[in-house]
């Protein structure tokens, strides 16, 4: 697959903003829809649109396959064990926030500790945080090396026989650097602690294989990954879901409901209370196929390539720039940066009539933000679809801008 | 100069510029020969809450008018309130109460920013209105 013909298969890349081509680089906020994508979407509202799993109409026969499927197509994509193991959520938000209140309530007490990492989304921090006050918990922090990339020898000092869990990043989403979460996992393993992965950018830029990373939990958010907004995965070990209590009660999971007491469906409907998102969580089918398409293109991976060397040159050699998250072997196409002297948010605006779109500001990582001593940061995030004349043309633009601003 | 005569100033200037990159240019001029502002006057009471970046801006009361002083970390937002500055600064209390601010959405200003900087651009009007109203 050329990345021409991968670009044909989303529409909105032929968007023209004042006038220019519109260049899209915050594809690490969320990822634009292919064809298939939006297509799968469509007809699930106008031809199949009906509550799922229990009634015994043909539409809702239709939908609860389509939903069901879904399961079926994320469990093999992470190469998750079983499909029961695979629950839908809103995102990753609210798959974190699962486990933190869940896995929190019945393994969580008083002078236990929750480890997270200085460079965590605020989804990855907050409901810890929480959880943290609610239980008289202690939250403990990770930091990371000067390149950006957390050590599991420096995971290993601070875990002590209190951690009750420990919550880290694949990818973060301001320093773009993988991180060894097979090593970071067994580290914790071997302390008996288990471990909840973020992997919202990590699903997008690496191929994920829960079994071989042996995470307990992994979560991640639709929309970044070329599905419908409104979706997301918690993939749980058995034995952890299994003994944790529901999260949310109502809808789709219980067994029997008296007052006497209720007793709960079996996994994954156990998690899964309420109205799912039954007309949005098909297109994952569509849009993991793509990930998976795209990731196994030879060109994509040459012009991923040269679209990562280039501007990591570019970033690294011009003085005035500051790049974060600089271990190259380990770096994805994701730039967060500061300009001396220039500050980012008039750097955007002016890329933006430039038609680039770039993100800027604190990206839900204000502690990270701190530890770097930074007000804010802009970030260029590529995707599949981005060309490396896109590339050139940011950097060029990124130039002038800074020619304007200084 | 009155304050019509003023805003329209500012309109044809602005309208002489068909890309926007040259507006911001424009700005960016504006921005870099505001005023020095004091560093001891950037005090939290003085920052307009609301902004993306941060905006300071000060009113003193001289013979019955009101002259404004700002300044901001990021210089599109400092040329905005510098132009706005150079609207109503030297005006009456009553004249900038009563004014509609309508010359902003004219130049375009408004819906050329992105939302966030937007609300900050109603912020700092609102400020001003709010200091004519009722001082500090």
């Amino acid at each position: 697959m050329t990345i021409t013909e991968i670009r044909s298969q989303f529409p909105i890349l032929d968007t023209r903003v004042y006038g220019k081509p519109l260049v899209y680089l915050d594809n690490a906020a969320t990822a634009q829809r292919p064809q298939s994508v939006i297509s799968c979407w469509k007809e699930l509202v106008e031809g199949a649109n009906a509550n799922i799993h229990r009634a015994v109409h043909h539409l809702a026969a239709q939908a609860t396959y389509a939903y069901e499927g879904a399961r079926d197509r994320v469990k093999t994509f992470i190469n998750a064990p079983a499909r029961e193991e695979i629950v839908f959520t809103s995102g990753a938000t609210a798959s974190i926030n699962l486990v933190a209140a869940s896995y929190g309530q019945r393994f969580v007490n008083q002078g236990d500790e929750i480890i997270v990492t200085v460079c965590e989304h605020h989804s990855n921090i907050v409901p810890w945080q929480l959880l943290c006050e609610r239980k008289g918990a202690v939250l403990k922090v990770l930091d990371v090396d000067d390149a950006g990339q957390l050590n599991p020898e420096s995971l290993r000092k601070i875990l002590t026989s209190h951690a009750k869990l420990v919550a880290i990043t694949h990818i973060s989403n301001v320093l773009g650097v993988v991180n060894p979460v097979k090593q970071l996992v067994a580290v914790c393993h071997e302390a008996g602690v288990p471990v909840l992965v973020d992997g919202s950018q990590g699903v997008v830029h690496e191929k994920v294989d829960v079994q071989d990373l042996d995470c307990d939990f992994y979560a991640f958010s639709g929309h970044k990954i070329y599905a419908a907004t409104g979706t997301g995965v918690l993939y749980g070990k058995r034995k952890w879901l299994e003994a944790m209590p529901p999260y949310m009660g109502g809808g789709e999971m219980i067994e029997t409901v008296r007052f006497s007491g209720t007793t709960y469906a079996p996994l994954p409907m156990k998690f899964e209370a309420g109205t799912q998102n039954f007309n949005a969580v098909p297109t994952l089918v569509p849009a993991l196929d793509f990930a998976e398409s795209a990731r196994e293109s030879q060109e994509v991976q040459a012009e991923q390539k040269a679209i990562l060397d280039y501007v990591f040159a570019q970033m690294t050699q011009d003085s005035r720039i500051v790049l974060y998250g600089t271990s190259r072997e380990a770096k994805i196409p994701l730039f967060s940066f500061a300009v001396k002297g220039v500050h980012h948010e008039d750097l955007a605006l002016i890329l933006d009539k430039m038609g680039i779109a770039v993100r800027s500001g604190q990206m839900c990582a204000e502690p990270l933000m701190d530890y770097l001593g930074v007000t804010g940061l802009l970030r260029a995030s590529f995707s599949p679809y981005n060309t490396f004349e896109e590339a050139k043309y940011f950097i060029a633009s990124l130039q002038k801008a800074i020619e304007m601003l200084l | 100069m009155t304050l019509e005569e003023k805003k329209q100033e500012i309109i044809e200037e602005f309208s002489l510029y068909d890309e926007w990159l040259d507006k911001y240019e424009y700005l960016i001029e504006l921005g870099k020969s505001l005023e020095a502002f004091p560093e001891e006057k950037k005090t939290e009471d003085r920052l307009i809450k609301g902004c993306q970046s941060r905006v300071w801006l000060d009113a003193e009361e001289r013979d019955g008018m009101l002259f404004f002083t700002a300044d901001s970390d990021a210089i599109i937002t400092k040329g905005i309130i510098s132009l706005l500055i150079s609207v109503y600064s030297g005006r009456t209390r009553e004249e900038i109460a009563g004014d509609d601010f309508g010359f902003v959405a004219e130049i375009g200003l408004k819906e050329n920013l992105s939302p966030t900087r937007a609300n900050g651009l109603v912020s700092m009007i609102d400020t001003i209105k709010k200091l004519a109203e009722n001082g500090r």
